[in-house]
């Protein structure tokens, strides 16, 4: 009777359990689960979205690795972007959090003026700068001439577009400087104090106190920055496009990329090959490798964070 | 709280996945043309016209379906792009197109093979249509693929030459360029260096000079991309390392590739009054009938001439054909109004008085034999240029192919290699690119 009772009561507490887990269990399937099997399944089958889809083993994998003469370039491009431009927006970010921290007056008009940008379409914002970095016409490359630097090609240089794509990110750091700047004003000012009595030079003060205090939010940075990296799409298809002068037109073929292959990025090739090629089982391999990509720099970050958290974090 | 009981999460969540993953492969929705065409019925039509004179000639042609065929009404939707409606297309519903209209002739094929789009030539057959005596040969020929006619054409694009009488006028060039090698020297002639750029330039030959690709360039050499068995014609065909040279020298001769692309950057876009030929900075341009209207609306200050782009040396007997494209339409192989949407697909597509209409009012090249001849077709004398253009026997188009334009993309790439000089070695550069087509149409397959 007892053990009746019992096993009753943790089946009840176990049915509440789920109860109150069932609303994220749910979007944990609809959102998540359900569409990661599909994609393994898919990418196993010859689908072109109208018939129905046929199993072709290995040959989407073997395609999109040996056959397909965009992927590879997209993975280094998405491979250069998740480093560079993840670090130095992290930098940038966290410079310009320390700049603003410091400044006794203006700090609102400055930390307006910073997070302007960040509200602008990612569309208009990359319009705008494939128009100021215009090797031709630019405002930028104008001023580089008349300072007798050597102006470069930006987007229309496949050197120089994924700087320019970089240059971009770092104008629209508002989102990580305001993160950055609660985190620096919640470092504890005794600390400051103990540090400076003890006669830490600024470098110091900021390598043994402020470092260590704002790790949790770097570590979110970077690995929320790291995510965005591995879906950026608008900026280097807009920017290419506009770069190439070729707006599809009747009967004009665009292929994204330009130029020379250097804006391609892999969501390009997911969106190319599965809703412009009704290749959807290739898109879907290229899908896997983002996930797994993301998943592998995910983990890399977390497991290393003992460097960079607290212990207690 | 108790531990959350780890075996009964996972049989939830796999549960409802496993449920939802059950969906996925329920096939597409029931269609069919059983609807009878004579009741009351409303069609839906998607289209990707969007300037207002566009829109507006449309809905004219709509209107003229309407009064001869008052119990069909036609929902129009417009500035459609081909991805919404490949998505359309394979979803179906009651709100997705019965008819489109692509300006991608080059997604015919894919339209065919996938069965996204219904096969007309039962329909045209019942109809007692010959669409080989009702539309030109390279229309109907860029309207089918493997053997299924799942778009017809509606109206057409045909691509020429537009120079600035006045610059060549200055030159003392007499006349418009009939061979390539007339093009040459008059393009060196027209061409007025100005430091790094140019104050004139004779044309800008790079492939990303707007309306210069490789499959509109290249017709003028008749290549065949594809032999008898379907493979790949590229690295075989003479006619491609002519065309790929014939560019490559052109744009070496007139200051080399990275000159020309720092000049193009600077330049007006294409759809915009400040397009280059526009504003005499470029004094020949490959472009299609649209431009003449274009142009002239920009106020360019001098006289434009129009003339058919030039062929190879050798071959003037061939002089006056061009590269046809166009717009298509189809119906969706989801509608479960096929009857119906036959009807207005019919209309649009081979009544000689809706065709004209609807040409007259876009500026457009029309799509029937008849309409070509038709005393009703207004234009400007120098639009006749195209229209002889699409009616020349010699002219060609791209070869529909099961995934596409892929085939095209592959060729270009090529053409973006060499010119630039990535690509040294051109035959090496052809059998690459012969090797990926293949490849991606296997893929395909």
């Amino acid at each position: 009777m007892t053990t009746v009772t019992l096993a009753s009561k943790r089946r009840r507490a176990a049915l509440r359990t789920l109860a109150f887990m069932s609303p994220w269990l749910i979007g944990f399937a609809v959102f998540f689960a359900y569409p990661l099997i599909s994609t393994v399944y898919f990418s196993f089958m010859h689908y072109d979205g109208f018939n129905p889809p046929t199993w072709s083993g290995a040959k989407n994998w073997t395609y999109v690795f040996e056959n397909y003469p965009l992927f590879w370039p997209a993975l280094r491009n998405t491979l250069w972007l998740v480093v560079i431009m993840v670090a130095l927006r992290v930098l940038f970010g966290l410079g310009i959090g320390l700049l603003i921290t410091k400044i006794k007056t203006g700090t609102g008009v400055f930390r307006t003026l910073f997070y302007l940008p960040y509200l602008a379409p990612p569309v208009a914002a990359t319009m705008a700068f494939a128009f100021l970095l215009n090797p031709g016409t630019g405002p930028v490359n104008s001023l580089l001439e008349k300072a007798g630097i050597p102006a470069p090609g930006w987007f229309n240089d496949p050197t120089w577009s994924k700087p320019a794509l970089t240059l971009l990110a770092l104008w629209g750091i508002g989102d990580l400087m305001v993160i950055f700047m609660a985190a620096l004003l919640d470092v504890p000012t005794e600390q400051y104090e103990a540090a400076e009595l003890d006669g830490a030079s600024p470098w110091q003060r900021f390598r043994y106190v402020t470092l260590p205090n704002i790790s949790p939010i770097v570590m979110f940075a970077v690995v929320t920055g790291v995510i965005q990296t591995m879906q950026y799409y608008t900026q280097p298809l807009i920017a290419g496009k506009v770069a190439s002068g070729v707006i599809q037109g009747a009967g004009t073929m665009f292929e994204p990329g330009y130029p020379d292959k250097s804006t391609l990025t892999l969501p390009q090739l997911v969106y190319n090959l599965g809703f412009q090629r009704f290749d959807y089982g290739s898109a879907c391999v290229v899908a896997l490798v983002l996930f797994v990509l993301s998943m592998a720099f995910t983990s890399l970050l977390m497991r290393r964070r003992g460097g960079l958290m607290q212990a207690g974090d | 709280m108790p531990e959350v009981p780890r075996k009964a999460a996972l049989v939830l969540a796999a549960s409802v996945s496993v449920a939802l993953f059950a969906t996925a492969c329920t096939g597409q929705p029931g269609s069919g043309a059983n609807d009878d065409a004579s009741k009351d019925t409303t069609i839906n039509f998607w289209h990707a016209w969007s300037a207002p004179n566009e829109v507006k000639g449309v809905q004219a042609l709509v209107d003229g379906f309407e009064k001869a065929h008052p119990n069909i009404h036609v929902n129009v939707v417009g500035n459609m792009t081909d991805d919404k409606m490949n998505q359309a297309l394979r979803t179906g519903g009651d709100k997705a197109p019965d008819v489109i209209s692509s300006f991608t002739t080059n997604n015919v094929g894919k339209f065919c093979s996938s069965g996204a789009l219904v096969d007309l030539n039962p329909l045209f057959k019942k109809a007692g249509i010959d669409a080989g005596r009702t539309f030109p040969k390279a229309m109907n020929e860029y309207t089918q693929f493997d053997g299924k006619r799942c778009t017809a054409p509606l109206l057409g694009d045909a691509y020429g030459l537009y120079y600035n009488k006045t610059a060549f006028e200055k030159a003392g060039i007499k006349q418009a360029p009939r061979t390539w090698s007339e093009f040459e020297a008059d393009a060196k002639a027209l061409t007025i260096p100005d430091g790094d750029g140019f104050k004139q330039l004779g044309v800008m030959p790079t492939y990303h000079g707007w309306e210069t690709t490789t499959e509109h360039l290249f017709a003028q050499f008749s290549p065949r991309y594809f032999d008898a068995d379907g493979k790949s014609n590229v690295a075989k065909d003479p006619a491609f390392e002519k065309a790929y040279t014939f560019q490559k020298k052109l744009v070496d001769e007139l200051g080399g590739f990275q000159k020309l692309e720092k000049y193009r950057a600077t330049l007006g876009d294409e759809w915009g009054p400040k397009h280059p030929f526009h504003t005499g900075q470029v004094a020949m341009q490959l472009d299609g009938e649209w431009r003449l209207g274009m142009a002239e609306e920009a106020k360019p200050g001098f006289e434009i001439g129009v003339a058919p782009l030039p062929v190879p040396d050798g071959q003037e007997s061939q002089y006056g054909k061009g590269y046809i494209t166009g717009t298509i339409t189809g119906i969706a192989a989801t509608s479960r109004k096929q009857n119906a949407a036959w009807e207005f697909v019919k209309y649009i597509s081979t009544d000689t008085d809706a065709v004209v209409g609807f040409a007259n009012a876009i500026h457009n090249v029309p799509s029937t034999l008849a309409a070509l001849k038709s005393p009703k077709l207004k234009y400007d004398p120098r639009f006749k240029t195209f229209l002889d253009i699409a009616a020349d026997t010699n002219s060609t188009t791209t070869p529909a192919s099961i995934n596409g334009g892929q085939y095209l993309v592959t060729v270009q790439q090529l053409g973006y290699d060499y010119e630039s000089g990535k690509q040294k070695d051109l035959k090496a550069g052809l059998e690459k690119a012969a090797h990926q087509i293949d490849t991606d149409i296997a893929q395909a397959e």
